[in-house]
């Protein structure tokens, strides 16, 4: 989230679409009930009619998969209307920038497209990105056009790409009328006037599809159009599904990242030198903060935390100790169990996950393993992986794979921080004592490094690895969450003076504006430098006393990256004068003196500003040097309307899903996104336009129900509520069946089939998509046959294609084409 | 006057002493509150916050601090600005998560081609693994690619999880995957 949940209370218009808020974040709704008492309006669009429908002012459907078109239609209507915030987007946003003359669109591509799989892995094609490049000035700064006349400047592209989802072509593809589509937009450009605010609340629901970033951009666009950006109540808000999700990621528990959202280096990056240099952007504006300027700073500060004193100038602080991935090519989940399934990989640990039930294509996933000569499973209870081996339709006899299975304790049993949706820190503390025999994860990580050291002492390829990890986060025997805390957080590593301030060797940097790189300092993860200093564990405070705007900020209240910032890209929040364009819901304010209609001192006030320079303007209107423009992370400061870094193409275009039930896309001569990442083994199928599968599936959640459901279907109370696999349908689609409210069916796709219980329900209605009836029908993917005992309720990712968006390579779980069978 | 909830339940054992029922402005129940100084007088309580999805609601632990130490309550944490008290379906059943009968207390093991898991000891899990993790990573480590240039991995060994982990346990995993040369790590936030 740029923003935060209690932050909800101060829009003026929340757009739920994408998510479930009110059944698969069900506090969150505190804050939108809260807007909603303060006079704001609520729109839910979703497929289906959900509780969080139920509650909204106004709701319309859409068929799953064609949220571009809906969204697209909303950027036309705001353009065509002349409601976008002039002011905003012409300032923050690269709307004035001037495009290169390679870049164009034809025919559903952009240019410098290849048909054909490129190295990175399964893909129907890619671009040559440098054809959408920008036209810059002899000074090397992007060309722009304040007045966004110009024809080539990103506004004017925009107008004309978007131009064509007109509301007729939107109802066509998506099946919601003209007039809830125009309803939609128009309550929600009403935000674009100044002072209003309107956010988006999305899950899943956007990004897992062949197009899920693409989703998000064109909603971010829309967001930048209206000025919707840093400000209180507005935003891009995913709302993320796991208590630490947002951590393990920050911590990058992910193949492409390292920690703090620093690059995987590539084979072609040989040196530290040559990595720095490549990963750290350079602007020759000077107006542009470019923050990403500092990577060095992180990156061997990163390798400090890693190696210790072991990392040393000499050695490249042991940067070619660490795994290089090939350049170009892809280790993503489909990558990996791909792999695995190819018998390329040998050992495997699902620690704390459940991919038996949770990857899309879940049979493949069953089948990948086993194939392992080994796998260690770590988890609080038995699980749809560990016992693979005993699955449905599993001879153990003929299963190789060794399995080791280690108990965990639950959260209430140990001592750590987690970090939530609106990026805040916050920490635990331990209740009882594990159960049993039950440890830690901490513990057993820590436990298994020291028996790994202790091989590599003996012998072993490349140990220096693994013998130079520092590895000292014990206290008396036992893990200590404390000493990793600050490991993260990061620690001088000699004497140094800053701004004529001595820090002493082995005390907590303040905050990542310190480190530095020449190895002086150590930080595992530069976003959380700042969370636990000399002055104490920052995530375990507990004020409740608000800030000076009166927003719902709680600056003490836990801590939140970067820096404790509660509403990221807040300068946007401001006019170029600094002052906010919303003066009631205000989140920083400039409170500099001025002397002669100029800034002389500087003072900012509210939330930790997005770097604390001057405005851009004087009082007086004259614009200053020594300021910078407020989205500081972006090369060239400004908000992206224009993505030239994305996979798919610089603007978001309408394809339908890998799956669906339309013979062409209304818009383009596309089908599908010619950058989706397709798997093809002997166990990933897809059908499109087949009559055995007519029917649009998707998956959700239900509320008593987590994810696979391992943690809440061992549990009787949950259980109860919610003790089977369902498929919910329309009354047309049932009575077209002949099935009834309760009935056992099976539900099949072109991977598996599924048995569930129908509940036949208005909150489904047929599509009227271009003169044609379509039915959609929608499973819960929390079920697996370990729990309950009965074995009779499956895996919906059975049935879930093997295909993904071309940025992220998420699955594509939210659309696909089914049948619904009596049984 | 403005207390939070734990000066608020002082005050209300205090109540039910006998003792400055004025302070409150209102007279409690005296059930009410003689059972809120049980949970309290024979408990240790502590905050966590909400093991399932991401809204980062907190809670209160009471432990007992006599007899098997286990959970005896876990409630919505009043004094928390997210939540305020409330929690949903999941968050209200934190406490059945914890003390669950069929929850894994033991290390198991299932040899190649067995049909049934056998209990192991720690050490013997650990050190098991330990010499699986060094021989696959030695056998097939890369020092090279194709192209020769230097790549120090190993993709014999992948690793999914895990958002249900702490940060300091999210980073100290990362770092011995990263040590041993693992690049095929992924968890939830892929899929």
């Amino acid at each position: 989230m740029t923003n935060h949940w209690i932050d909800l209370k101060n829009s003026d218009c929340i757009l739920i679409m994408g998510s479930n808020a009110a059944e698969n974040h069900p506090i969150s709704f505190k804050y939108v009930t809260q807007a909603m008492q303060n006079g704001a309006k609520l729109i839910s669009v979703d497929p289906r009619f959900t509780r969080t429908s139920a509650r909204a002012d106004f709701y319309t459907a859409l068929r799953s998969g064609t949220d571009i078109a809906f969204l697209g239609g909303m950027i036309n209507y705001i353009l065509k209307n002349n409601l976008y915030n002039k002011e905003y987007t012409a300032a923050y946003t690269n709307a004035p920038f001037i495009v290169g003359k390679s870049y164009g669109f034809k025919d559903g591509l952009f240019s410098g497209y290849t048909k054909g799989k490129p190295e990175a892995g399964p893909s129907l094609g890619g671009y040559d990105k440098s054809q959408w490049a920008f036209e810059m000035d002899e000074n090397k700064v992007p060309m722009m056009d304040r007045s966004l006349e110009n024809e080539r400047c990103v506004f004017q592209l925009l107008k004309k790409h978007y131009s064509r989802y007109t509301p007729d072509m939107v109802s066509k593809i998506t099946g919601t009328s003209e007039a809830d589509l125009i309803n939609v937009y128009k309550t929600f450009a009403e935000t674009g006037a100044k002072g209003k605010a309107g956010t988006i609340m999305y899950a899943m629901g956007w990004t897992q599809h062949t197009v899920g970033t693409q989703i998000i951009r064109t909603m971010a666009i829309v967001q930048l159009l209206l000025g919707n950006m840093g400000i209180a109540g507005g935003g891009v808000n995913a709302l993320r599904g796991e208590s630490n999700v947002q951590g393990s990621t920050d911590h990058c528990l992910l193949w492409h990242i390292w920690p703090g959202y620093l690059k995987t280096p590539s084979a072609s990056k040989d040196s530290l030198s040559v990595y720095n240099a490549s990963a750290t952007p350079k602007s020759y504006d000077s107006l542009s903060a470019n923050w990403w300027q500092n990577y060095p700073k992180y990156s061997v500060s990163l390798l400090k935390s890693f190696f210790g004193e072991q990392a040393t100038q000499a050695n490249d602080f042991g940067y070619n100790w660490l795994p290089k991935v090939d350049d170009g090519k892809a280790y993503s989940w489909f990558d990996l169990f791909d792999k695995m399934f190819d018998e390329k990989i040998k050992g495997f640990f699902a620690w704390g996950q459940n991919p038996a039930c949770s990857g899309s294509n879940a049979g493949k996933i069953r089948k990948a393993l086993e194939k392992l000569e080994w796998m260690v499973n770590v988890n609080l209870f038995d699980n749809e992986t560990g016992s693979f081996w005993q699955g449905p339709g599993v001879d153990p006899t003929k299963v190789k794979t060794e399995v080791f299975m280690l108990p965990a304790s639950v959260s209430v049993e140990k001592e750590g921080s987690i970090t939530n949706s609106g990026r805040w820190m916050q920490w635990r503390y331990q209740g009882p004592k594990p159960m049993g025999d039950s440890r830690p994860d901490g513990d057993i990580i820590l436990e298994l490094g020291h028996k790994i050291k202790e091989l590599y002492h003996k012998d072993g390829v490349l140990a220096e690895p693994i013998l130079n990890l520092k590895w000292d986060y014990d206290t008396n025997g036992a893990y200590d969450p404390h000493k990793v805390a600050k490991e993260i957080n990061g620690y001088f590593l000699k004497d140094i003076t800053i701004k004529d301030k001595l820090y002493k060797k082995g005390t907590l940097v303040p905050s990542f504006a310190f480190l530095q790189a020449d190895g002086s300092t150590s930080s595992g993860n530069w976003l959380y430098c700042n969370s636990y200093t000399e002055k104490g564990n920052m995530s375990a405070r507990r004020s409740d006393k608000d800030a000076v705007n009166n927003i719902g900020l709680y600056p003490e209240f836990a801590w939140c990256w970067p820096v404790n910032r509660r509403i990221i890209y807040n300068r946007a929040s401001v006019d170029p004068k600094g002052q906010p364009w919303d003066k009631d819901q205000w989140v920083i304010k400039f409170e500099g003196e001025q002397k002669d209609g100029k800034w002389v001192s500087n003072k900012w006030t509210g939330d930790v500003p997005d770097g604390g320079w001057y405005p851009l303007e004087n009082p007086d209107g004259s614009k200053r040097e020594d300021s910078k423009y407020p989205f500081i992370m972006r090369k060239h400061g400004h908000g992206q309307i224009f993505g030239p870094g994305r996979a798919d193409g610089p603007f978001p275009e309408h394809y339908e899903p890998l799956e669906c039930p339309v013979e062409k896309n209304f818009l383009n001569p596309q089908r599908v996104n010619p950058t989706a990442v397709v798997y093809s083994s002997s166990e990933d199928s897809h059908a499109t336009c087949d009559p055995r599968f007519p029917f649009v599936g998707t998956t959700y959640r239900v509320s008593e129900h987590w994810q696979t459901g391992l943690m809440t279907r061992p549990q009787p109370w949950l259980m109860e509520l919610q003790p089977q696999m369902f498929v919910e349908m329309s009354e047309e689609l049932a009575k077209l069946k002949g099935i009834k409210n309760g009935e056992r069916v099976k539900v099949t796709s072109a991977r598996a089939s599924v048995e569930c219980t129908a509940v036949v329900t208005k909150r489904f209605k047929p599509f009227n998509i271009g003169g044609n009836l379509v039915h959609q029908v929608g499973v819960p993917w929390h079920f697996g046959w370990r729990w309950p005992s009965t074995g009779a309720e499956e895996s919906a990712n059975l049935l879930t294609p093997p295909a993904g968006d071309p940025n992220t390579r998420i699955p594509e779980t939210k659309a696909f084409m089914v049948n619904v069978i009596k049984l | 006057m403005n207390l939070n909830r734990r000066e608020f339940i002082q005050v209300s054992g205090a109540t039910a002493a006998g003792l400055a029922v004025s302070t409150l402005g209102f007279d409690l129940k005296p059930v009410k509150s003689h059972a809120q100084m049980l949970k309290t007088k024979y408990a240790k309580e502590t905050t966590t916050i909400c093991c399932y999805c991401a809204v980062g609601c907190g809670a209160i632990v009471h432990t007992s601090k006599r007899g098997d130490g286990r959970v005896i309550n876990i409630e919505g944490d009043p004094d928390h600005v997210i939540n305020r008290g409330a929690l949903c379906s999941k968050g209200a059943s934190i406490k059945q998560l914890t003390e669950n009968e069929n929850r894994l207390t033991r290390p198991m093991y299932r040899a190649p081609y067995s049909t049934k898991w056998e209990e192991v000891s720690w050490d013997w899990a650990l050190e098991k693994i330990a010499e699986r993790v060094k021989k696959t990573r030695d056998d097939g480590f890369e020092k090279t690619n194709s192209k020769g240039q230097v790549v120090n991995r190993t993709t014999s060994i992948a690793s999914v999880g895990s958002a249900a982990m702490d940060n300091e346990e999210c980073w100290i995993y990362q770092a011995l995957l990263r040590s041993l040369g693992l690049v095929y790590i992924e968890h939830q936030a892929r899929i």
